[in-house]
C-alpha cells in the first residue's frame, strides 16, 4: 500500500466520521426569544431552511414567530406545526405570523410540507 | 402540547371588523398561482440555458461516437492540444450553468449546511460539483493522475443540472394543478353584487356586501354571499358548493349559500355571512388547513428522511474508497464517477413528497363533490373503517315525515280520502297532521276550510268539514267514537309493520280509510349503503326508534344490523363499545344532537351541514344531506392512501435499488455502471412520477357518485 492510499483512505474515513458528525450528533444552542410586550417574539427567516430553526421559549406566555421566506423554491411554501394542528402558507417576501401559548414544556417540531425543512421551538419552564 | 390560543394571520392583516378581510382568500390564491406560475417559466428559462451549453460540451466529451464528436466535425485531423483547448471551453463554458441553472441547489445546500442539515440540493450541489473539480484538476495537472484516466467530464456537471432543473419545472408545474381545486373554489365566487339602498339597486362589489345588506339576484346570477331570502322563489343549483346534484327550491325564510347558481326566479335575500364567514370562504379555509396537515403514515417517512441525506453522502464515500482500494483500473476515474452516481441519484424529494402530494390531491377531490376532510389524520383513518354506524334520523331517512299511502274503505275514493284527512288537519300543529297537508298540497288536492275543530291529545283531531263530521287519528280516536275499523284493520296493521304512523279517517261515522305519513328514506341512501358494503364495511344503524320501526327501516336500506332505542346520551357509548380491539368506527349523524358519538367515533361525519362548514366534532363535514357523501369519503380516502402508498413505496424502491447499482454493486456480476447522466434523468424521473401519480387522483371515478345505481 503506498501512501497515496493511505492517505486517500485516511481521508476518506474522516469525512465519513464528519458527516456523521456534523449532521447527526451535532447539538446546537437554540435561540432564546426576545420578549416584547408579553409576547415572545422571533422572526424566522426562510431560506434553504429555517434560520433560526431552534428557538427556545417559555411556557405560559404567547409566542409569535414571524415567518419571513425569502425565495421562490417551492419546497418552502408551507410550514407545519404538527402538534399544534397549524399550517400557514408563506408567500414569498411576506411575513406571516404564527401565534400560540405553550402550556407545557417540551419540543413544538414545525417543517416544510415534505419534511426536508424542519425546525423547533423548544418550551422551557 | 396544548394550545390555549392559536392564530394565524398575515401580520399588519389581523381582522378589525369582518369587512376588512372579506376578500382573504382571493388575492391570496392569486397571488399563489402567480409565484407558481413565475417559478415554473424560471426553471424552464434555467432548464433551457444548462441545455443549450450542454450539447456542445457533450460533443466533445465523447470521442467514442465518432460521427458526433466535435472535433472531428470540423477538422480533420485533431491533435491532442486542441482536445485540451475544447475541454478548457467546456469547463469555462460549465460554470455559468451551475451559477444561474443551478444556482438554487448551491445557496440551499449552503443555507442547510449552516443548520447542520443536509437535503435535495446538498447532494445535487455536491455531484456536479464534484465532477467539475475532478474535471478540473484532471485538465489542470494531468501528470498526478495515472496513464489515461484523466479524462474530464464536464458534461456530467451540466446534463445533470439541466436534467434536475427540467425534473423541477415539470414538478412545480404538475404541484400547480395538484392544488387545483382551491382555484376552483374561489372561482365559483361571484364578482359583483346588486344590493338595495333605499329603493335603488347599486352593484357593488362583493367585497362590500355588509351583514343586513338586501341583495336582489335574477335568474341565472350566481349568488354573492349567504343569506336568507325575504322576498320572492326560485330553485339554486348548489352542487358546486355542496356536491347536491339537484337544483333546490328555495322559498321566503329559507337560506341561500353564496357561490351557488339561481336558475329561474329572482329573489330578495339578506345577507347573513360575508367575507371569511361564509360557507365558500370556510372551505377554502377548511381545504387548505387540510392540505397542509400530515396524515400518520407521513410522520413515519419524517423520521426516514431526516437520516436519509447524510446517509447518501456516507454511501458515497464508502463507495469511493471501495472503488479506489478495489476497482480496476483506472481506479480513480471510477471511483470518482460512481461516487458522484451515488450522489445525484439519490432522491429524497421522492420519499417526502409522496404522502403530502397524493393528500392534496385527495382532500381536494373530496371539496369537488362537497366533502371535506378535516386533516391527513382523518383521511387515513377514513381508509381503514369497518364499521360505519348511521343515524337513522335525518341521516338515512330524510328527518321529517312525509305522506306516504292513501288506503281508501269500500264506498271512498283516495282523492276524497285526502282530501277530507287534509283538510281536518290544516289547523293542527302536529307534524304527522302537517304531513299529510303537505302531501296533499304536493298532490293538488283542494283543501276546505274547516268549520268546527278539535283537537283531542293522543288521540287525533274531530272536525266538521264541508258539513261532514270528519275523524284523523288513531285507533283510541275511532273507539271513542265506536267507529267499526274492521275493514281498514288489515292495512293498519300492515303500515305499521313498515314502520310507518297509520292514521285512521272517519267521515260521518263510517271508516273511510287509512293514510300514513313515515320518515323517508332519502333517495340515495340505498346506493351509498350498498356502496360501502360492497366495500367491505359493516353498515349499522342506530335510533332512538322503537326496533319495529327501526326494522323495517333498515329492511328497506339493506342494513342488518340494527341498534334501536337507543338514548341520544347513549350513543356515544355504543360507539364507544363497538371501537373494542383497535377496530375503526365510522359514525354518521347531525353535527349538533350526534355531537358526542361524532367525537367518540374514529372518523366522526357530520351531514347535511349546509352552511355550517366548521363543526368541531366532526372529521369530516358533508355539505349535502345525502348519505353518499359518507362512501365517497371512505372511497376517495381509499383511493388516496393507495396513492400515496404507492407513491411511497415507488420512492423506497427506486433509492433502495438505484443506490446500489449506482454504487456499481451489479458491476462485479454483468459489468453493469450506471452513468452518472443517467442517474440525474432517473432522480428527475421520479420526482416527477410521484406528483403525477398524485395528480393521477384528479381523475378518480367513485362508485358512490355513479350515475346509474350499482346492482
Amino acid at each position: 500500500m503506498d501512501l497515496t492510499t493511505i492517505i486517500v483512505n485516511v481521508l476518506g474515513v474522516g469525512f465519513i466520521a464528519l458527516v456523521v458528525w456534523y449532521f447527526w450528533l451535532f447539538r446546537r444552542e437554540g435561540v432564546q426569544v426576545a420578549e416584547v410586550a408579553g409576547v415572545q417574539e422571533a422572526t424566522i427567516r426562510v431560506k434553504g431552511g429555517y434560520d433560526p430553526d431552534v428557538i427556545v421559549v417559555r411556557k405560559g406566555k404567547p409566542v409569535r414567530l414571524n415567518f419571513l421566506r425569502q425565495e421562490s423554491a417551492m419546497c418552502s411554501e408551507m410550514v407545519i406545526f404538527d402538534k399544534l394542528q397549524k399550517s400557514a402558507k408563506l408567500p414569498e417576501g411576506e411575513t406571516v405570523a404564527i401565534e400560540f401559548t405553550p402550556q407545557q414544556t417540551g419540543e413544538i417540531p414545525f417543517q416544510c410540507q415534505m419534511g426536508m425543512l424542519r425546525g423547533k421551538v423548544i418550551v422551557e419552564a | 402540547m396544548t394550545a390555549s390560543t392559536l392564530t394565524v394571520g398575515k401580520k399588519g392583516k389581523m381582522p378589525t371588523n369582518s369587512h376588512s378581510l372579506t376578500n382573504m382568500a382571493d388575492p391570496e390564491t392569486d397571488q399563489e398561482a402567480q409565484a407558481i406560475a413565475k417559478e415554473y417559466r424560471s426553471l424552464v428559462r434555467k432548464f433551457w440555458f444548462a441545455a443549450a451549453i450542454s450539447i456542445p460540451v457533450m460533443l466533445v466529451a465523447y470521442p467514442e461516437i465518432p460521427w458526433l464528436y466535435l472535433p472531428n466535425l470540423f477538422i480533420r485531423e485533431t491533435s491532442e492540444n486542441l482536445i485540451r483547448w475544447l475541454y478548457v471551453v467546456s469547463g469555462i463554458a460549465t460554470l455559468p450553468v451551475m451559477a444561474y441553472s443551478g444556482r438554487q441547489f448551491f445557496t440551499g445546500a449552503w443555507a442547510a449546511l449552516k443548520r447542520h442539515s443536509a437535503d435535495m440540493n446538498t447532494l445535487i450541489a455536491l455531484g456536479t460539483s464534484a465532477a467539475w473539480i475532478y474535471s478540473t484538476i484532471a485538465l489542470l495537472f494531468p501528470s498526478i493522475f495515472p496513464e489515461g484516466t484523466a479524462t474530464p467530464f464536464y458534461d456530467v456537471t451540466a446534463i445533470v443540472t439541466a436534467l434536475v432543473v427540467l425534473g423541477q419545472a415539470l414538478e412545480v408545474r404538475a404541484k400547480g394543478q395538484t392544488s387545483q381545486a382551491i382555484r376552483k373554489l374561489l372561482d365559483l365566487q361571484a364578482k359583483t353584487a346588486r344590493v338595495l339602498r333605499g329603493d335603488e339597486e347599486v352593484e357593488i362589489l362583493v367585497e362590500e356586501v355588509l351583514v343586513g345588506d338586501v341583495v336582489v339576484v335574477r335568474p341565472g346570477e350566481k349568488i354573492p354571499v349567504d343569506g336568507e331570502i325575504i322576498k320572492g322563489y326560485s330553485t339554486v343549483d348548489e352542487s358546486l358548493v355542496t356536491g347536491e346534484s339537484l337544483p333546490i327550491d328555495k322559498k321566503v325564510g329559507d337560506e341561500v349559500v353564496g357561490a351557488t347558481l339561481n336558475t329561474t326566479g329572482t329573489f330578495n335575500f339578506r345577507a347573513t355571512k360575508v367575507g371569511k364567514d361564509t360557507a365558500l370562504a370556510q372551505i377554502v379555509k377548511m381545504v387548505q388547513d387540510a392540505m397542509g396537515s400530515k396524515a400518520p403514515i407521513a410522520r413515519l417517512v419524517d423520521v426516514v428522511s431526516s437520516y436519509f441525506v447524510p446517509a447518501v453522502m456516507i454511501i458515497s464515500l464508502l463507495t469511493f474508497l471501495v472503488w479506489f482500494n478495489f476497482g480496476p483500473s483506472p481506479v480513480l476515474s471510477f471511483a470518482i464517477v460512481t461516487a458522484v452516481t451515488v450522489l445525484i441519484i439519490a432522491c429524497p424529494c421522492a420519499v417526502g413528497m409522496a404522502v403530502p402530494m397524493s393528500l392534496v390531491a385527495g382532500v381536494g377531490k373530496g371539496a369537488e363533490h362537497g366533502v371535506l376532510i378535516r386533516n391527513g389524520e382523518a383521511l387515513q383513518t377514513a381508509s381503514q373503517l369497518k364499521i360505519v354506524v348511521l343515524d337513522k334520523t335525518g341521516t338515512i331517512t330524510k328527518g321529517k315525515p312525509e305522506l306516504t299511502d292513501m288506503l281508501p274503505a269500500t264506498g271512498f275514493d283516495a282523492e276524497t280520502l285526502l282530501r277530507f284527512a287534509a283538510s281536518a288537519d290544516q289547523p293542527s300543529e302536529h307534524p304527522l297532521a302537517q304531513a299529510i297537508v303537505q302531501g296533499a298540497r304536493n298532490l293538488g288536492a283542494a283543501i276546505i276550510e274547516v268549520t268546527e275543530f278539535e283537537a283531542v291529545p293522543g288521540h287525533g283531531v274531530e272536525t266538521r268539514v264541508d258539513g261532514r263530521e270528519v275523524l284523523v287519528g288513531n285507533a283510541k280516536l275511532m273507539a271513542r267514537h265506536s267507529i267499526d275499523t274492521g275493514e281498514i284493520q288489515d292495512n293498519v296493521e300492515r303500515l305499521q309493520g313498515e314502520g310507518k304512523t297509520a292514521m285512521l279517517v272517519a267521515i260521518d261515522g263510517k271508516a273511510a280509510g287509512v293514510v300514513a305519513v313515515a320518515d323517508t328514506i332519502k333517495e340515495d341512501s340505498v346506493q351509498a349503503i350498498r356502496v360501502m358494503q360492497e366495500a367491505g364495511i359493516e353498515v349499522i344503524m342506530i335510533t332512538g326508534d322503537n326496533e319495529r320501526t327501526a326494522q323495517a327501516i333498515a329492511r328497506q336500506v339493506g342494513i342488518q344490523h340494527v341498534l334501536a332505542e337507543v338514548l341520544p346520551q347513549d350513543k356515544a357509548i355504543q360507539v364507544h363499545m363497538l371501537k373494542k380491539g383497535g377496530i375503526k368506527v365510522g359514525m354518521v349523524g347531525d353535527g349538533i344532537n350526534d355531537a358526542p358519538a361524532l367525537a367518540e367515533a374514529s372518523v366522526g361525519f357530520a351531514i347535511g351541514t349546509g352552511t355550517d362548514v366548521a363543526i368541531e366534532a366532526a372529521d369530516i363535514t358533508l355539505m349535502s344531506g345525502s348519505l353518499k357523501g359518507v362512501a365517497y369519503a371512505i372511497e376517495i380516502s381509499k383511493a388516496t392512501m393507495r396513492n400515496a402508498k404507492q407513491s411511497l413505496a415507488g420512492a423506497f424502491a427506486y433509492n433502495t435499488l438505484g443506490i446500489p447499482v449506482a454504487a456499481g454493486l451489479l458491476f462485479p456480476i454483468f459489468g453493469l455502471l450506471l452513468s452518472p447522466i443517467i442517474a440525474g434523468a432517473a432522480m428527475a424521473a421520479s420526482s416527477v412520477t410521484v406528483v403525477t401519480n398524485a395528480n393521477r387522483l384528479r381523475f378518480f371515478k367513485a362508485r358512490s357518485f355513479a350515475e346509474t345505481a350499482v346492482t
